[in-house]
């Protein structure tokens, strides 16, 4: 196992991975993480296999920028096949705030809507977020970890970079469902690529990416 | 004195969400003729809009341009009849009510030393307003060169920070604004000069500082597609400058992978001919990995058709390569992931500096940790980020300015572009403190 500058290129992309991944396994409409650290990072070259990322990192939470978690994480890149998505194992030290509350009121709030739910640009171009938009990107940001996890190579880097347009989709059960397209940033390639996605959720039940889609780029003209 | 107040407002746009109303707007209109001159003078009589620039419609004469507001039910009208009149207009600032609010604010004697003017994002055409005020009005410190003009025909400026005390003095370039979606670079360039103008006196290390360097500041390399990012809220996330090199139907090459420094890296042939074009499929991004520079013109990170294509590129290159002997210090800004960068990104090897440039960088990062418990990660910029030629850190490196960097801001990527401009402030003073502790390592190594 070789120790990595934890700064590094591929430490620190392999981290944003698993960030992304722990985004989607805990995020919901009041939380959502970001990376602030990668305190050390080791990579294991499996024969035929792939390669591996020992990891420890740090996380804050992108609302309340003084909570932070410590993290460790496996990340597994299979080799020669971009097809599959990296293996993540991942502990979270301590526990995560509770939020059930927020959950709920938000869940109330949106199913009391007499017309259904409809934005765009969020943040908008001056990093505005109105404050009753908030959940909807939490959400946008927990769903996008999972398009993230499910299209990440060794050699990429995204980052949910706007939503572009989310529109609520009335249903008779008790989810809640969005349509989002949003816009992912590539870090290596600098490119900006608009994906749509269909998430539902629910306060007991977490959240779902039920489809997804990476979408040309003329479609935003 | 109506020119005067337009000065004092802030640029605060609101955008549009589906549920806000339209916006009184003000809108800029050139004559280019006497005849479009006086077609304007009595369009303007003749209409519900309240008169900026300049401060008497009598006083519109041809090439020079008209503000003026117009409130959100007449602005359909009001732009109809422009264009049936053929006088170029277009929308100079949009949701006006929010900055008259704002407006009486403000120290109107002197309002650009409103602290406040640096905490907000600014238009192009701001930009250029507020060089023309603060050149004017500090003579005695700021000088604007013009150095060349871009794909668009915009003038591009470097503002000259200088105590002029006879002798040419060593210099420090910073530039802002490579790369047009960034926007919280150009905030920084503005503040800059913000800072040193109205509080040198206060803060003893610009002040010695300013004894020993002139600055050479340019708040915005990339105008064409800053002004771009402006245009609409669909062209924000822009990156590149908003040339056309081929019949692709892409537009736009990476400024920052145009500069003469191992220019595009090595391409097989066959890579250049089979040009993708846009409305390829998404699976592109997968082939795009791991390449920090492309010779297809419809990657972000196109190189150009050959080094220094780009206007502005040229320009700044054949400037710093005149100033060469006198600029000590390379250090340009971008955004975002709070890194201090270093050469090189075009090899993965170290250049003969490593260890002085990486010891300044880490330096440089703990001032920042100090000033606002940021963390900004230093390192070399293939290893830290990834391979990337033709940068303009590498470029001026090899040209013999030793002391080159590359700072990108915040944030990590809770808001990426962009960055709310809550931020502005402590960004820039950050990112202040950290050209502080480079200026006065070259101060000491001179
Ligand atoms: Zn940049």
């Amino acid at each position: 196992m070789a120790e990595l500058p934890p700064t590094h290129g591929p430490a620190s992309r392999a981290a944003a991975l698993a960030t992304a991944y722990i985004s989607h396994r805990h995020g919901s409409p009041g939380h959502g993480w970001v990376l602030r650290d990668v305190r050390r990072a080791r990579r294991e070259d499996i024969d035929g296999i792939g390669h591996k990322y020992h990891l420890e990192f740090v996380l804050e939470d992108i609302f309340e920028k003084d909570s932070t978690v410590n993290c460790t994480a496996e990340v597994l890149y299979h080799l020669g096949n971009e097809k599959s998505a990296p293996d993540v194992q991942f502990t979270i030290e301590g526990e995560l705030e509770n939020t059930d509350e927020a959950h709920n009121a938000f869940y109330n709030r949106i199913q009391s809507l007499k017309k259904e739910l409809e934005a765009e640009n969020i943040p908008d171009s001056y990093g505005n977020v109105p404050p009753e938009m908030q959940p909807i990107r939490a959400l946008a940001w927990a769903a996008s970890g999972y398009v993230i996890w499910q299209n990440s190579t060794e050699n990429t880097k995204y980052q949910l970079a706007q939503i572009k347009h989310v529109k609520q989709v009335k249903r008779t059960d008790e989810y809640l469902e969005f349509d989002y397209v949003i816009l992912l940033h590539e870090n290596v390639s600098q490119e900006i690529i608009p994906w749509q996605m269909t998430v539902l959720w629910h306060p007991q039940h977490g959240i779902e990416v039920t489809q997804n889609s990476c979408q040309p780029k003329h479609a935003l003209d | 004195m109506m020119y005067l107040l337009f000065f004092t407002l802030f640029i605060w746009i609101q955008e549009k969400h589906a549920f806000i109303l339209p916006r009184d707007e003000v809108l800029w209109a050139l004559p280019k003729t006497d005849k479009q001159a006086e077609d304007l003078q009595s369009f303007l009589n003749t209409t519900e809009v309240i008169l900026w620039q300049p401060v008497v419609v009598e006083n519109i004469q041809k090439d020079q341009e008209v503000h003026f507001y117009v409130s959100a039910s007449n602005t359909n009208r009001i732009k109809a009849g422009l264009r049936q009149l053929t006088i170029s207009h277009k929308v100079l600032m949009r949701d006006v009510q929010g900055l008259i609010e704002k407006q009486t604010l403000n120290d109107t004697a002197n309002p650009r030393s409103s602290s406040s003017y640096y905490e907000n994002y600014h238009s192009m055409t701001e930009i250029y307003h507020w060089m023309e005020e603060i050149v004017r009005v500090h003579s005695d410190l700021l000088e604007k060169i013009y150095i060349g003009s871009s794909y668009e025909k915009r003038p591009l400026y470097v503002l000259k920070l200088s105590k002029r005390q006879g002798n040419p003095k060593s210099a420090i370039w910073i530039d802002c604004g490579i790369h047009a979606r960034e926007w919280i670079s150009p905030a920084f360039c503005l503040w800059f000069i913000g800072h040193a103008i109205h509080l040198r006196e206060r803060d003893q290390i610009m002040t010695t500082l300013l004894e020993h360097f002139d600055f050479y500041v340019m708040p915005v390399m990339n105008v064409d597609g800053y002004e771009y990012t402006w245009s609409k809220p669909s062209n924000r996330l822009w990156r590149k400058s908003r040339s056309s090199h081929s019949n692709s139907g892409c537009i736009g090459t990476d400024m920052n992978r145009n500069f003469d420094a191992h220019w595009c890296g090595h391409f097989p042939l066959s890579f250049h001919l089979s040009p993708v074009r846009r409305d390829q499929p998404c699976s592109r991004c997968k082939h795009l990995s791991g390449r920090g520079a492309s010779p297809n013109e419809c990657y972000e990170t196109y190189c150009g058709p050959y080094p220094e294509s780009e206007p502005e590129v040229k320009a700044v290159a054949r400037f710093i390569r005149d100033h060469k002997d006198i600029i000590k210090a390379y250090i340009t800004m971008h955004s975002y992931s709070q890194l201090v960068l270093f050469p090189y990104s075009y090899t993965t090897d170290k250049s003969k500096d490593h260890d002085e440039l990486e010891s300044l960088a880490k330096k440089a990062a703990n001032a920042i940790r100090r000033t606002t418990k940021k963390i900004y990660t230093p390192g070399p910029g293939a290893r830290t980020i990834y391979l990337a030629p033709g940068g303009s850190d590498d470029w001026a490196y090899d040209l013999g300015i030793k002391y080159s960097f590359t700072i990108e801001l915040r944030d990590t990527g809770t808001y990426g572009f962009l960055l709310p401009s809550a931020q502005i402030r402590p960004t820039c003073i950050e990112a202040l403190s950290a050209v502080r502790e480079i200026a006065r390592h070259v101060l000491q190594n001179l």
